[in-house]
């Protein structure tokens, strides 16, 4: 999936994390801001990762601000936002 | 059992996380109502995601989709039936036509998933003029619908009366919905009580529900999950009769006795019937917190 545009997704409340993305063309740049940043900043950066690679994104600009969201909820925005901002190219 | 079937809304981290923890028998996680048009993708996302990571205990979990005059439902199946959530809840289902297309589309994704054919349940939600009159029709026309739920808003609205605390507007719905489902073999459900901070009026609309024969109430705030749990719970008083029915019954057999009574009172078939329900829900229950 190539990314074209910006796409968020998520929010800023307890629980959920906020992830913008957008187009850039070397490689994954991921920046991450978390509540809990010392004891799962790498966790969060690395699930990202390894999300946005699965989703078949090799080049983007990920930035995510972390409010002590789950996992899950972490794929699930990163889909959500990639998707969102890849949807053009996809078509 | 369904006693409570809390509604979550599809696009909240926090809710979903935490929704097996309320107590309620069931969550609904609603990608419909509660997610607003431009975040049904987002919504969907998360429901499938909590589907494939988290554990929901002995919390039955009900996906609650678009109706089928939108855009979303094929995409809101094709998303979330991998992951295998117990009960699908169409919306505004007012023919068998609908129950045809979603058994059809289900059919084909558990087949490409290799989920059993079936496995994945149906609970449509009858909130149409027309989706009542078509109730039992509705309710008869697949093995993978287990019940039927009344949703009270839309259908006041469709009616073209106003929607009230007492409820009275809503009473031939609800009489109609228990006779279509019981006469189809499956379980009505209540709609929920809208007024959140009103305690009592909670338990009358509950207790009405009970006596008119639904199994069990959906609810939209947690606090609402206790108090329906507890009506819908068979008493301590209901599962000591219910035993000394069966005990009446054994004693009369022992003695050879045609005619059985207990407390002065004829026990006849229907008595038996309801104390056998009785027991069954007592079983059920043991062991989960009220």
């Amino acid at each position: 999936m190539m990314i074209v545009k910006v796409g968020i997704a998520g929010t800023l409340e307890s629980s959920d994390i906020m992830i913008r993305v957008y187009p850039g063309g070397n490689g994954l740049q991921i920046e991450v801001e978390s509540l809990v940043y010392r004891q799962f900043g790498k966790h969060i950066t690395k699930l990202i990762e390894t999300t946005a690679r699965e989703l078949g994104v090799e080049n983007a600009i990920i930035e995510a601000r972390d409010f002590g969201a789950l996992d899950c909820t972490i794929c699930a925005r990163l889909e959500t936002a990639l998707k969102r901002a890849g949807k053009e190219a996809a078509v | 059992m369904r006693r409570t079937m809390l509604f979550l809304p599809g696009n909240s981290p926090n809710m979903i996380a935490n929704g097996s923890f309320l107590g309620a028998d069931s969550i609904i996680l609603d990608l419909e109502d509660a997610v607003s048009p431009d975040n049904k993708d987002a919504a969907r996302n998360l429901v499938k995601s909590a589907l494939k990571h988290l554990t929901f205990g002995t919390c039955e979990v009900i996906v609650r989709i678009n109706s089928l005059d939108t855009p979303y439902w094929e995409i809101d199946l094709e998303e979330v039936v991998p992951y295998h959530p117990d009960v699908i809840m169409p919306t505004k289902v007012s023919d068998c036509l609908t129950i045809e297309l979603l058994v059809e589309k289900l059919d084909t994704l558990e087949q490409k998933c290799g989920l059993e054919i079936g496995s994945v349940k149906l609970l449509p939600l009858i909130e149409t003029a027309l989706g009542l009159e078509h109730a039992y029709s509705i309710a008869s026309s697949s093995k993978r619908i287990v019940g039927l739920l009344l949703g009270a808003e839309d259908l006041t609205a469709d009616l073209r009366c106003e929607r009230t605390k007492e409820g009275r507007e809503i009473e031939y719905a609800r009489g109609r919905l228990v006779n279509a489902a019981r006469a189809a073999g499956v379980e009505p459900y209540d709609c929920p009580f809208t007024a959140i901070a009103d305690p009592e009026g909670l338990a009358v609309d509950t207790m009405l529900a009970k006596s008119l024969g639904f199994s069990g109430k959906a609810v939209i705030n947690p606090r609402h999950v206790s108090r329906v749990n507890e009506i819908f719970s068979p008493t301590t008083g209901e599962i000591e009769y219910a035993k000394n029915v069966f005990a009446a019954i054994e004693e009369a057999g022992k003695l050879g006795k045609g005619a059985i009574s207990l407390n002065g009172k004829m026990i006849d078939a229907p008595i038996v019937q309801r104390a056998k329900l009785v027991l069954e829900a007592a079983r059920a229950l043991e062991g989960v917190n009220t």
